[in-house]
């Protein structure tokens, strides 16, 4: 796999391919042309790496078998920079992302599909990174990437690669949650520490670079929540995978869609130590920055402590803390106590955080 | 204007004409310039305000001045003043939930 | 952190704000002049542990707030020009200027970066001859040595691609035209402790003496400002008007000289327009003259600006501290974090964005009468 390096350009020097690519090692016109350019893609790039039966056919459409039931269908686009950052890549985050939006409504995901808007003078050996990264993603996750599409955008238009994911997946029977169906009493649990991503991210952003070990949390949540609706099934309203706009976004559409307060306890927010100095460092508040591997679960507090060994029991939720609940107060705002016993408000954000030296 | 932090210095070196300090921000590192610390030396704690150390952070003062916040108000509680002074401050809020409900863990 | 988690202790917090219940035994009005510490404030709920009757007032330490909308303007009309790379700090990006802000011209194609230090602004410069690098140098007395070596480090490099547009204020200046203000009820300060850690407080006694107020050297962190706030308390029951340190680990009196020996050089005191308050003499800083190459507004001569403040602002009242937020007709209706009219509602610090957002905690009726304060005395 391609190694990330300070700079966020990956060392190419010990990747090896199964098939040269043949001729261009940059993007060009030509690929997004569907001609013998483009072909050369599908056929040297994207069929080796999501190898699978329903892609292969290389139709128009891909035709799946799916069991009956309701279907969940989910699409987000991802136009992160840098392409490659401490902890991944755009490519995993565009498996991911659209992976954890469908097991987050309570699908099984099952299928994406993934266009390519490239850049012309887009490095080839980059794009065969991304792509190499989405594979073993989609792996993980266990899904299957089945159809796709490249276009290419002349130089100067686009910043080398945007993805665009689409999903769909299984609703598990007897399940049914939404943001709108929070209510008084429920219990509000994450899945680990907050603003991991998004100080990656800055990291290694162009005028604010720092040093840390900071990595991106980036991943599949399917198989986290596949085992908390197993366990506890009706007892979980509401999920949702904090991304843009962190986890105070989340709550505060939750808050908004259900038409209840939400109370939190700052001090059980979890945070990496090293997260919280690039906070400071900056001027942001963690509870704004993004994550892309962590969700949030709105239970009866019956099963909370229950939500809870199940969490910490699976890899990716050992840091599961239990952070405050939803009330009949206060409705519609997101309310913490702070670490000196007072209240503040955490309002919705407008636009994105930026560092601040007041 | 006033957003600035403590931090280790863990190197220093010359930079284009600067001196220059690899600083700790409790485990976040970055470049800081030291010109305005000539004092600061490698192991010091100071405080960075946007990529400048503008003071020197003086430890026993720290630990002084930590002591003196820790032992206030720990006499009244002694002398068992503490209802008047609780009923004084009326805004300290009395249960671990802000809508005054049940406990968190 | 060190000296930074130890200073945010919860339970220690509670204890000193009932050691200032137990001092106080009539109501006080205090400012706090830095926008750091008004963030502090708000952030930690420090406002809400204080006893029925202290009152914080939120000052005008916000230089983002106070940026002459006029400079905004230039600001604006610069980073649009083509072969400009434009450098800021983020507070400034979203403060509106007649038409627009920071963050609608990069969106129109300006080249506008937000670097964490003068000094990355500097290297791009260097990075980028065939472009002109300018910085928006705004701040109180805590940015201006940052500022002030980013031109020096140029001149000395010989770059003439960098360029400083600048707007620095001065703390005392604006102390003494708070406490000169016509209904002024301010009875004490906190006086920004970064500020001071530069300038050191050798200003303050004169300030002191002539209008009788007691000022004190304040930290950011919960138990410093609580600390703060406890000493200008005290002074204040025994009739006292000194100026008192209490942020010794980082400040002293004479402040940093090595850093104060450049601002010389660097810079000249000017009179400065405060955005919502007016022009206050001798509140500013300048380049000096043998700097002044270094001027953004004198290498870009940028003319044919309309400068127009929303009639319905009044920022300025709210700054001086005269009104609160939500006192102000069109606070939470024409002007709202979403679609804010003047400075003080952009700028996280600023304090009707502050109120609007702590304030929604509130019923309207509660929010009309907060006469006192958005305390629940």
């Amino acid at each position: 796999m391609a190694e990330h390096g300070k700079t966020g350009v990956p060392d190419f020097s010990n990747w090896s391919c199964p098939l040269p690519l043949v001729g261009y090692p940059t993007i060009v016109m030509g690929h997004g042309g569907g001609g013998k350019l483009g072909n050369e893609l599908v056929e040297n790039l994207f069929l080796p790496a999501f190898r699978n039966p329903a892609l292969e056919n290389l139709g128009d459409a891909a035709v799946l078998e799916l069991a009956g039931g309701r279907l969940a269908m989910s699409t987000d686009s991802f136009v992160v920079q840098p392409l490659f950052f401490p902890g991944g890549s755009i490519g995993e985050l565009a498996v991911n992302g659209t992976v954890n939006d469908l097991a987050v409504s309570g699908a099984v995901p099952r299928f994406l599909s993934v266009s390519f808007i490239l850049e012309e003078g887009f490095p080839l050996a980059q794009l065969a990174a991304i792509v190499e990264n989405m594979a073993k993603a989609a792996a993980t996750a266990g899904v299957q990437i089945v159809t796709g599409d490249t276009k290419v955008v002349e130089r100067g238009h686009g910043d080398g690669c945007y993805i665009n994911t689409a999903g769909i997946g299984q609703l598990r029977t007897g399940i049914a949650v939404g943001p709108h169906r929070a209510r008084p009493g429920d219990a509000i649990l994450v899945s680990g520490t907050i603003g991991d991503h998004g100080m990656a991210i800055m990291s290694v952003r162009e005028g604010l670079e720092f040093e840390s070990q900071i990595r991106s949390d980036c991943a599949a949540l399917n198989g986290l929540i596949g085992e908390v609706l197993n366990a506890t099934g009706e007892a979980v309203h509401t999920m949702r995978d904090p991304t843009r706009g962190g986890l105070a976004s989340t709550l505060n559409e939750i808050a908004q869609s259900s038409g209840v307060g939400i109370a939190i306890d700052e001090t059980k927010l979890p945070v990496r130590q090293e997260v919280q100095s690039a906070c400071e460092l900056l001027g942001l508040d963690p509870v704004y920055v993004a994550n892309e591997g962590k969700a949030v679960f709105f239970v009866a507090p019956e099963a909370a402590e229950q939500v809870l060994v199940v969490l910490r029991s699976h890899p990716l939720g050992r840091e599961a803390a239990r952070i405050g609940q939803v009330t009949a107060q206060h409705p519609r705002m997101l309310v913490a106590r702070t670490a000196m016993g007072a209240n503040r408000v955490i309002p919705i954000q407008i636009g994105e955080q930026l560092p601040r030296i007041c | 204007m006033c957003l600035a932090i403590p931090g280790k210095v863990e190197e220093i070196a010359e930079e284009n004409g600067l001196r220059v300090g690899r600083v700790n921000f409790g485990g976040v590192l970055k470049s800081v310039c030291l010109d305005y610390v000539p004092e600061v030396e490698v192991g010091d704690y100071t405080i960075v305000h946007v990529g400048f150390a503008i003071s020197k952070i003086d430890e026993e003062t720290a630990k002084q001045t930590l002591a003196d916040f820790r032992a206030m108000g720990m006499l009244d509680e002694e002398l068992g003043s503490e209802e008047d002074a609780f009923a004084r401050a009326a805004k300290a809020p009395q249960s671990s939930c802000p809508d005054g409900s049940c406990s968190t863990r | 952190m060190k000296y930074l988690t130890e200073f945010r202790n919860g339970e220690i917090a509670q204890r000193m704000a009932r050691e200032i219940a137990a001092v106080a035994t009539r109501p006080w009005k205090i400012m706090e002049v830095c926008g750091g510490q008004t963030h502090s404030i708000i952030k930690n709920g420090i406002d809400q542990m204080l006893p029925a009757g202290i009152e914080m007032i939120h000052g005008p330490g916000c230089p983002v707030c106070v940026t002459p909308l006029e400079l905004i303007d230039k600001a604006l009309a610069i980073a649009a020009q083509p072969g400009v790379i434009f450098c800021s700090f983020g507070d400034m990006l979203r403060v509106p200027g007649t038409e627009g802000d920071l963050f609608q011209v990069k969106g129109a194609g300006g080249d506008v970066r937000v670097v964490y230090s003068p000094l990355d602004a500097v290297e791009l410069a260097v990075k980028n001859p065939g472009k002109q690098v300018v910085f928006f140098g705004v701040g109180f007395e805590t940015t201006a040595p940052a500022n002030a070596m980013s031109v020096h480090v140029a001149k000395r490099r010989g770059l003439t691609n960098f360029s400083l547009l600048v707007s620095h204020v001065l703390v005392p200046p604006a102390i003494a035209a708070i406490l000169e203000s016509p209904g002024n009820q301010v009875q004490g300060f906190l006086l920004a402790g970064h500020v001071c850690s530069v300038m050191g407080y050798w200003e303050y006694p004169p300030l002191a003496e002539k209008y009788k107020v007691p000022l004190v050297v304040t930290g950011f962190e919960p138990l410093d400002l609580l600390d703060g706030i406890r000493r200008a308390v005290v002074q204040l029951e025994a009739g006292r008007h000194e100026v008192e340190n209490a942020y010794e680990r980082i400040v002293k009196y004479e402040g940093n000289q090595a850093a104060q020996k450049l601002l010389a050089e660097v810079f000249e005191v000017t009179d400065r327009a405060w955005r919502g308050i007016g022009v206050i003499p001798k509140s500013g800083w300048r380049l000096s003259a043998a700097y002044r190459e270094f001027d953004a507004e004198e290498r870009f001569h940028i003319t044919g600006i309309h400068t127009q403040e929303s009639a319905l602002c009044r920022a300025g009242d709210v700054l001086r501290g005269a009104i609160k937020p939500a006192e102000c007709a069109a606070f939470g209706k024409e002007c709202t974090p979403r679609h804010p009219l003047g400075a003080t509602m952009v700028s996280s610090e600023g304090a009707c964005a502050a109120y609007f957002n702590y304030g929604r905690f509130l019923s309207a009726e509660e929010l009309v009468s907060a006469g006192s304060g958005l305390t629940h005395g």
